[in-house]
């Protein structure tokens, strides 16, 4: 009985410490008093419809806690407030699991289906499924070869092919001879297609270094370890925006005076190009991938539109660099970009 | 001078006494699980209404058939008191093999499947056998396989292939009748029942069979409870081990040919992670982490659990953030619940 009475008083100590503590040192800038002021100056969300409240599930191929996604996620919110639609998002990094996720959207008789094809052949058969069971389905992100088989609307995203090329014509525009291309995810097939298009348009060589993106001080001392033993190499490519701060990091330990770049964006990547310490970075709008699915699920339902003529929607490449920054920064704080 | 006297009472053995239906059912290691499944079924019930469908309770049934068929082995392995945390990438390994050999050598589809089989059973030999040989704990020695398989699914598959997935079988012979063995359906009544939901209840059988009917039954439960005890009243310790690596080695078969043959392409950089979700559904089944207590019925039943848990979170349309959550709360309960069901029934005997 003493012992839990202690157990109690301690943890009753350690709580109004940290009260005191949040108490006595506030700060002026920033933080969650900022965030709310902006969020109350940002317009109240509010349908601006009157359809009835149809349901659209989202089944992507995201792991747990993925930046990129959230911000896919943010913009498909927005979209389903605007049109009054009950969203359902939910995501699986293994294939099968992403397949039976899409199983229970079926079983559940949404409206509308949003789906991510990183994975075509798991997903194939209940794609398949949906759209026979008479569910609209679009495709976002990857997928734009598969998604009109597989008997999509549309598919909405970034060419990743397309993508590795505007890096490599950009990385020739600023003289680079030696380039080292990071994928931070095994088994990714739209970030193989990165490295190889951006290979193929770069008039220098260039070179794949494989990190496991799940473990960020492996990325760094990776990256560190490779520029360390080849003192040539004058730019490292990320295709993470939480990977070029790693990739930063890994130059300064290696003192080395590589240029780093980054595919999509981020509030950290936004103030790296702003103070040079990035090169640039290539958007694919992710807000706008969310946002567009739901919204076009909607003109489906409403109105039998379908957008793209057949072809892929896309959404990027956008080369940002540090002349745009400074318009990025306010919406990649606010996390929508 | 008892030559006169009443003979006394015939003294049993306390081992074979009667005991009451009722307390021959508290005493099953579980029982606990289904109590935790029969509540997480009510609550999604209620919570979920889509849960209760003829078609999620097909999708349930098959999500936790793709984990119980793979759990069931597992359990039988941690009664015998040992880990394997290389089941996550090999049933990945397993569809690669099949898949890649089949490819390249422009061979039936079986061949493939056939050497597959053999080769994971290999691995599973090199489990045991190195447990055995090398005295090492089984969690250092899976650990190192797991770390090797998944170096060499993604070495080997970029190797050959060229590309991190290997490339479509789906035009080749035997496929067909491949997948109808391993990735079939049946329609009833407007449900689809996966055939794994078949091979799951086959492994469950068997394996249940084993423990409870075999010689090397008893051998699991002895080498798991107290090894050195065990071996010095002539149970084949490594024997028993190997057998026990074996046995998850030909699951990880059956859902590597289940996962090669409903997607007809393989990702080589799946599976990791997996092992940890058997080895859950065996512990919250009444599986012992300590070895020698636990039952195959139990991984089925902790299975289901976890089937209806991933998907019920979805079906209530719950942000699925807090899956991971949900988890490790259940998981904690239902070996609380386990535990307490088991002083419940060793106090009553």
């Amino acid at each position: 009985m003493a012992r839990v009475r202690t157990g109690v008083r301690a943890m009753g100590a350690v709580l109004a410490a940290v009260l005191a503590a949040s108490l006595a040192g506030c700060s002026s800038t920033g933080g969650k008093r900022a965030e709310e002021r902006a969020a109350q100056q940002a317009a109240e969300g509010r349908s601006a419809v009157n359809t009835p409240r149809w349901t659209f599930a989202m089944v992507t191929h995201s792991g747990d806690g993925d930046t990129f996604w959230d911000i896919v996620q943010k913009g498909a919110k927005q979209a389903a407030e605007k049109d009054n639609i009950n969203f359902l998002y939910s995501h699986n990094d293994e294939g099968q699991q992403q397949a039976e996720l899409v199983q229970t959207a079926i079983d559940k008789k949404v409206d509308g289906l949003i789906v991510s094809l990183a994975k075509p052949d798991s997903m194939k058969t209940v794609v398949a499924k949906a759209v026979k069971a008479g569910i609209p389905v679009i495709t976002v992100n990857s997928g734009s070869a598969e998604s009109k088989a597989f008997g999509a609307l549309t598919h909405i995203g970034q060419d990743e092919s397309i993508a590795g090329e505007a890096v490599g014509d950009e990385l020739n525009g600023r003289k680079r001879k030696k380039v080292l291309c990071v994928l931070h995810e095994q088994g990714n097939v739209g970030h193989e297609q990165r490295c190889a298009g951006a290979k193929k348009t770069f008039d220098g060589t260039m070179q794949n270094l494989y990190v496991d993106g799940t473990n960020m001080p492996d990325v760094q001392s990776s990256i560190e370890a490779k520029l360390s033993a080849d003192k040539d190499i004058d730019a490292v490519v990320t295709l993470g925006a939480p990977f070029a701060a790693a990739a930063v990091k890994a130059k300064r330990t290696a003192g080395s005076e590589t240029e780093v770049d980054t595919f999509d964006l981020n509030a950290s990547v936004a103030a790296g190009l702003k103070d040079k310490s990035l090169g640039f970075a290539v958007d694919q709008q992710p807000y706008l991938q969310g946002y567009e699915a739901v919204d076009l699920l909607w003109l489906y339902r409403y109105n039998q539109n379908v957008l793209g003529g057949g072809l892929p929607v896309l959404t990027g490449p956008q080369v940002i660099t540090a002349d745009d920054a400074d318009a990025l920064a306010e919406y990649t704080n606010r996390g929508t970009r | 001078m008892t030559a006169t006297g009443q003979p006394a009472a015939p003294r049993t053995d306390e081992r074979l006494l009667r005991t009451s239906p009722l307390r021959k059912l508290l005493g099953r290691p579980e029982l606990g699980s289904v109590v935790g499944a029969a509540a997480v079924f009510l609550f999604f019930a209620i919570v979920a209404d889509s849960f209760l469908q003829a078609s999620s309770l097909g999708t349930v049934l098959y999500a936790a058939s793709t984990i119980g068929i793979m759990a069931a082995p597992v359990a039988l392995l941690m009664i015998g008191g040992e880990f394997d945390l290389s089941a996550g990438v090999m049933v990945t390994s397993s569809a690669l093999i099949s898949s890649m050999f089949s490819y390249q050598m422009t061979a039936n589809v079986w061949v493939g499947v056939l050497v597959s089989l053999l080769i994971t059973l290999g691995f599973g030999a090199f489990n045991g056998f190195m447990l055995t040989r090398t005295k090492l704990p089984s969690f250092i020695i899976t650990l190192g396989t797991f770390l090797m398989l998944t170096g060499l699914n993604l070495g080997f598959t970029k190797l050959i292939s060229g590309t991190v997935s290997t490339k479509a079988i789906g035009n080749m012979e035997g496929f067909d009748s491949a997948r109808k063995v391993f990735a079939s359906y049946l329609t009833v009544g407007g449900v689809e029942l996966k055939v794994t939901i078949l091979w799951w209840a086959g492994l469950v059988a068997i394996a249940t069979w084993i423990l409870i009917r075999t010689r090397f039954g008893n051998w699991i439960f002895a080498v798991g409870g107290q090894s050195d005890a065990a071996r010095a009243v002539g149970v084949p310790v490594i024997r028993t081990r190997i057998g026990l690596y074996l046995g998850v080695a030909f699951a990880a078969w059956v859902s590597g040919q289940h996962l090669l043959f409903s997607y007809d392409v393989v990702q080589s950089g799946e599976g990791v992670g997996n092992e940890l979700i058997y080895i859950i559904a065996a512990v919250i089944g009444g599986c012992l982490i300590t070895g020698g207590y636990g039952s195959a019925v139990g991984s089925a039943v902790g299975a289901i659990i976890f089937g209806m848990t991933s998907k019920g979170i979805v079906y209530a349309e719950w942000n699925p953030d807090w899956f991971k959550f949900f988890l490790g709360a259940m998981l904690l309960l239902a070996t609380l619940l386990n535990a307490w069901v088991r002083k419940r029934a060793e106090a009553t005997k």
